[in-house]
Formats: C-alpha cells, structure tokens, sequence
C-alpha cells in the first residue's frame, strides 16, 4: 500500500487536482481511501457526489467520541469504489483542528481502514500551520508527498514552507517529496520557473496541469472530469498524472530554499522588483521622488 | 556564636554547597549555584538568585500557575464556584489539598471542599469549550443558587487551542446576574505557581474591583475609622480566624479576609478599609499595591508567628491608629504574656538548640523564624519554592550568619543538605516529608500545617510549640533501628 499526501497554498485547486487524480487510479484498476484532512471537508465530495461528507469529528462530537463510532460510520464509497472519509474539525476561529485531524486518523487506522487497498491519498489544508497538519506525514503515515503549486509568488512561498515540513520529518519518518504538481495560473514562463523551483528544491515538477474549463463543468456537477466526460482531453492529463505518480522513483529529500535565495528566483524571473529604492514609499511619497529627479 | 565561629561557620557551609553542586553536570551546576547560598551578615540580599524555570531533569516541588490561582488565591473563596476547566486531572489531583477552613454549609451555600471541572474530552479540544463552559455555568447556576459567583480557572488546552472564556463570561456574566471570572491561569504560563497567584491578583482587578461600589452597597457596607483587612491569610488549619480575633479583640474591624473563609463581595471591601494587612506578601501584594493607587488605601506587612513578632505586629498596626487601639494592643499583649509565658516555658527546654531546615512557599520561609526562635529553636537554612527577589531581601532580616539559603531547591540538594547539616527537624512539604521520615528524621509539613493548625495568633502559637515538640521528641524515632542493627 502507497501512502500519498497532497499539499498546497489554500485554493490553489488540492482537492480538485487529488479527486481527479485518484480516480483515474481507481480507473486503472487501484483499490483507493482517499482522507480529507481538512475542516472544510471539501475533499471527497466530486467523489461522492455530496456537498460535504459526514466528517469523522462531527460524528464524534454527536455520539460522545470517536470511540462510539464504527468505521462504518465514516466511511462512504463512492465513483469508482473508491473509499472516502473525511476528518472534519471545527468551524473556524474555534477549537483545534489539528487535533482533529490527529484523532480521525487515529480512529482510522486504530480501526482497520487501511486493509486491503493499494493507494491512501491524503488531502490536507492548505499550509503546515501546526502538527495536526503533519500528522500525515509524520511516523511513516504518507510516505509521499505532492505539492500542488502554480506561477503565482505566494503558491512558491507556501511550496518552500511545505518542503521544510516535509524535510523535518524526512529523517525521523522517512517521508519523501515526489514533485510538484503544477496546477496553471497562466503566469508568464511558468513552466520554467516551476521546474526551476522543483530543481532548487531537489525534485522535480512531475506534472504540468493546464487550465481547462471542463473542469469548473464537472464540479459545477460535484463530479470529476473523468467522470463527467471521461473522453476529455482534460481526463487523459489526470490519467497522465495518475500513471507518473504510479511510476514516479524519484523520492527525495527536499532541500527547501533561504528567504532570499526563493526571492532571487522570483526576481529571475520578473515576479518581483529588485529595486530597493521604493521600498515603503507611497503613491504620493513616489511621485514626488520623480517629480525631483 | 563567637566571631572565630562565626567565620567557621560561613567557611563550612560555603564548602558543603560548592560540594553539592560538584556532582552536577556543568551546565547545571553553572545554573544551580546562581540559586544556593550561604547568608553574610550585612548583605543586602540573600545571594541567591530567583524566579527562574527550574533546570530540566531536577526534581523541583514547584507548582504551575492554575496551582497558585485555583489552589491558592481564589480557592479559598468559599460562596463562589471554582470551575477547573479543561480535563479532569488538574482538578482532582489539586482537590482539598488545601485544607482552606470556612463556615458554611457544603454545597449549599458554601462550595470549599467540592470539585467542579468541565471534564474536557476529546471534541472538546477540537471544536473548542466554549459552549460547554456555557451549559455548565448555566447548570451551576441552577444546581447552586446560593453561588454568588463563578470562576473559570484555565487549564492548560483551554489557553492552546484559544478557546474565548473571556466572552463567555461577559455573557454568562449578564445571563445569570452573577459575577463569572475568567482566568487565564493556563499551567504552562511563567515559571512557578508565583505567575498563578499575579494573574488571580489581576483576574480580582479586571473583573470583581470594578464592581466594587455595587457590592458594597449589596452588603450594606458601611465605612468605620477601625476597618482593616487581612489579605494573604488563606485560613489553613482556621489560621485567619486565629489572627483576626486578635485584631478584632484591640478595637479593629476586619471587613475582609484575602481570601481564607472569604466570601466573593467581601473581596472588594478591601478597597473601603483604612489599612490593609499583609501576611502573604508573595501572592498577594499585586492587589494590595492596585488597591493603594487606585482606593489610597495604604498597607503593611505584618507576622503572625509566635509571641515576638506577634506583639511586634500588633504595635506596629496599632501605630496605625489612635490611642484607644494602641492601649488595647498593649492590653492584649499583657493578656496573653503569661499563657505564652507557660508555653515557652513548657517547650522550650524540650525543643531549646534544636536545628531547623525549613523549605516552603510564600513568606513562611521568613515568616516562622521567629516562631522557630521562640521556642529556643535555630533555623540552618531556608529557601523559597517560588519567591523573588523581594522575598529574599525581606528575608535577611530574619537569618543569621551562615544559614543555607536555597531557591527552588532540588530534591538532591535538599537530601544532601540534610545529610550533612543532620538538622533535628525538617519542615516542608508532602513531597519531601515521607523521604526524611524514611532517613529517620523528624517532620512537619509547613504547608497544610500536617493536619493540624492553626499556627497563626496566640491560639495558633499553642498548637505549633506542641507539633514541633511532639514532632521532634516522639519516642517512636528510637524505636526505628533495624533490629540486626542494634549491637
């Protein structure tokens, strides 16, 4: 069994890009849970066709806790035969979701729901903000990890961030990186400056995903796109992904990037200003400057 | 003591703490030594110092800071609820550990010796205690109608996952028309219980002496030129009552205690008296300083230990006030001359040179010195779980010339003092006590007073000259040799 997690900048298209891609491993014949690690719950529901699952946590919280629960309880199959659950947590602004997370998978595992599949995908929130959030990759639970990430400065920040999370617990959990997935923002020389990034990190960027409307089509469907119109050559670049992840070996051990050398990168490529100069001037203050000069 | 064995002395009991800290590491012993001493008369200070995280690994017997607030300050208030938020443990393992004595009716109109907690599980943790801490307040207010109050002491998750008691409480607050108190007493806050009994201190600032005027006109309160209040005195073993008869007994009036036998309005009164009365100076001079600022009340600190500085203090508060009261301190004092007269005179050549190791918290480590000394005793050496720097300068006057002075003392450093001082009696706490009466080693708990008390006042003086005595002279210490062992 293969463990997977997928990481990424909030909205950068995580759950999306992880429902489509496993079920085109569902397609080709995987037997896959996929564990939305989110309080949003929104990790399963183009699966399920649902708008959001009966998560882990707020059973729990019905019931007494977890312990009252049976696996039964939480777990739903959907397209494909594919597994899904959800851990759920609080609304936001309350309460600890990280625990959330800690315990749902806790419950999973504690109760068999890793027996006889291929593939666990886990899907989690957007930053590492706290160790409920590493909880899947840390004492060897996903031993793989995909950063979904695009052009866009903050995604590339938020990629570096993830990179260190996984470089902490690469040597006491022997977690890996796989790759970046590049989910198009339509930046300029994209391409590059993600498999720029990729290099700096030591992996690689194992996927390009480009933007297509048939996606927003399905989901406006709560389906995949290779559910939705399995004949779209959109479906073949998720099938695409699918196959590169089955067949991916290069699992390294990240070497996530200095403030200033991530900077150096995005001014490499025209993403940022090097000119110090206007640094902290206004409007009003920068005008007068050119007024002077 | 000479002057050569004065010099003596010093020079021994510097050797035996260099000797001490030999057997720790280098990083430990460099943070350990800064925190033992051995006093020089004259100084200012005790050479220690204080108030600093205990060093990882060393058995300390400090406690947290939900200790020193729900344990130490606002336990004792005996007609509000003390809810222990968060999971059970941090209440049950503190429950009635403090013997604070009060009159009342358990559970009707008093709540001392009761344990509430919200009992947090696992969801509450993740989606947070708020509306559990709602629920249960309403509950409270219903099952205990006579609580005047409620106080939400903070557990260590509450603070974590940033659950808003503070919101809560404003609005229960409102709900039910009775004070509910957050505090941020969270365990992992500062270094010792000291944090704990600062942010009571505060907690009675931001959300009880606001409401001060309308308590006082709830109580029918009013103002007389005697009022005091006695503050720092939690009433173990009934040692507030002890103290407070006397006061009472020279013409004062004492509107509130802080906070032994205390009831939630009766706090505020502290800003209406005309002097306020320190015992416990550690935990409670925060208020007190607050109380001076804000209401001009002016305070002093005063000891209740044994008949020296009982009578001291009495002076000293009468001089507070006009003649009558004056006049009646002396009376009081010439009252009780011959009963302690007898005391002495009974203990004292059974306790007279015997040798006192002392360790506790507040101001006992000062404060009972004198109490020591009225029976002929010597203290070798004292020292603070929790004090500052403060603590420690007030401390001076009350040692002599080589007493060992040690701060936040470690479970090895107090066995190897002992070892080598061999004092008559050790007087700490329940963690140290079974270990020294293992070594065969005379014991009182200095804490909980070992289940008896009070110590405080006149009264209290009777019961603490016969505890050392019966402590010391037990005739079962002869009988503890191993029978192979007896030649």
């Amino acid at each position: 069994m293969r463990q997977i997690a997928f990481y990424g900048k909030g909205g950068i298209g995580k759950s999306t890009t992880s429902q489509n891609t496993v079920v085109a491993m569902a397609e080709a014949g995987q037997r896959v849970m996929i564990v939305g690690c989110d309080p949003k719950a929104d990790s399963t529901r183009l699966i399920l066709h649902t708008k959001m699952q009966q998560t882990i946590m707020s059973l729990a919280a019905q019931s007494g806790s977890v312990d009252d629960l049976e696996l039964e309880d939480v777990l739903r199959v959907g397209f494909q035969d594919i597994k899904c659950v959800e851990s759920g947590g609080p609304e936001p602004g309350v309460g600890c979701a990280g625990r959330g997370v800690i315990t749902a998978i806790n419950f999973l595992e504690e109760n068999g729901a890793y027996e006889d599949l291929d593939i666990v995908m886990y899907d989690v929130l957007g930053d590492v903000v706290c160790g409920g959030f590493a909880m899947p990759i840390r004492e060897g639970k996903a031993q793989e990890i995909y950063i979904v990430v695009s052009g866009e400065m903050m995604a590339m920040y938020a990629a570096n961030n993830i990179a260190r999370g996984v470089l902490k617990y690469a040597n006491s959990g022997g977690v890996r990186l796989g790759g970046l997935i590049c989910n198009e923002r339509q930046v300029h020389r994209e391409v590059e400056l993600i498999e720029a990034l990729a290099q700096k990190l030591n992996t690689q960027m194992i996927h390009f995903v480009p933007r297509a409307k048939q996606v927003q089509q399905a989901e406006l469907r709560r389906m995949t796109v290779i559910e939705y119109s399995p004949n779209h050559p959109q479906a073949d670049v998720y099938r695409e992904l699918a196959k590169k992840i089955e067949n991916n070996t290069k699992l390294t051990i990240p070497t996530p990037l200095a403030m200033d050398d991530l900077e150096q990168l995005l001014l490499d490529f025209g993403l940022m200003d090097d000119d110090e100069s206007i640094v902290g001037l206004t409007e009003e203050q920068e005008k007068l400057k050119a007024v002077a000069s | 003591m000479g002057a050569h064995d004065k010099a003596g002395v010093l020079k021994e009991r510097k050797a035996l703490v260099e000797e001490i800290l030999e057997a720790y590491p280098d990083k430990s012993k460099k943070k350990r030594q800064k925190h033992l001493g051995v006093f020089q008369e004259g100084s200012q200070d005790c050479g220690v110092k204080s108030n600093i995280k205990s060093v990882p690994g060393v058995m300390t017997a400090r406690g947290c800071a939900y200790a020193g607030s729900k344990g130490v300050v606002w336990g004792p208030v005996k007609n509000a609820i003390h809810l222990s938020h968060g999971p059970v443990g941090c209440g049950v393992y503190s429950w009635s550990g403090r013997r604070n004595y009060y009159v009342g009716v358990t559970g009707v109109d008093t709540f001392g010796t009761l344990n509430f907690t919200s009992d947090f599980q696992e969801r509450d943790i993740v989606f947070g205690g708020d509306k559990r801490l709602e629920t249960l307040l309403k509950e409270l207010s219903e099952l205990f109608p006579l609580a005047e109050g409620f106080t939400v002491q903070s557990e260590c998750p509450v603070g974590l996952i940033g659950d808003d008691i503070e919101a809560v409480s404003r609005k229960m607050g409102n709900e039910l028309g009775k004070p509910v108190t957050p505090v941020r007493c969270e365990g992992f806050r500062g270094v010792s219980q000291s944090l704990g009994h600062h942010i009571a201190n505060d907690s009675i600032r931001d959300w009880i002496m606001p409401k001060a005027e309308q308590f006082k006109k709830d109580l029918g309160f009013e103002p007389g030129p005697y009022d005091v209040a006695i503050v720092g005195d939690y009433n173990i073993g009934g040692d507030a009552w002890a103290s407070r008869i006397l006061l009472e007994e020279m013409g004062l009036r004492v509107v509130s205690v802080w906070t032994g036998d205390a009831t939630l309005k009766e706090l505020a009164l502290m800003a209406f008296s005309k002097l306020n009365l320190i015992h416990c100076y550690r935990s409670i001079n925060y208020i007190t300083r607050f109380v001076e600022e804000t209401y001009g009340v002016p305070w002093i600190e005063f000891n209740f230990f044994g008949p020296t500085m009982i009578a001291k203090s009495l002076r000293m508060i009468a001089s507070h006030f006009d003649e009558t009261i004056q006049e009646n301190a002396e009376k009081l004092i010439a009252r009780y001359e011959p009963e302690m007269g007898a005391i002495t005179e009974r203990y004292k050549p059974r306790l007279k040179d015997k040798r006192v190791l002392l360790y506790v918290g507040g101001l006992r480590p000062r404060h009972t010195i004198p109490a020591f000394e009225d029976l002929g005793m010597e203290v070798m050496g004292t020292g603070y779980e929790f004090g500052h720097k403060d603590d420690y300068q007030r401390t001076t006057e009350h040692i002599k010339e080589g007493t060992v002075v040690y701060d936040d003392v470690t479970a090895y450093e107090m066995e190897a003092l002992v070892k080598a001082l061999k004092p008559d009696l050790v007087a700490s706490g329940i963690k140290e006590k079974y270990l020294f009466q293992k070594m065969g080693i005379p014991f009182r708990q200095m804490h909980s007073w070992d289940y008896s008390g009070p110590y405080h006042g006149y009264d209290g003086f009777k019961v603490f000259a016969r505890d050392m005595d019966m402590a010391i002279n037990n005739p079962a210490w002869s009988l503890i040799q191993a029978p192979w062992r007896r030649a």
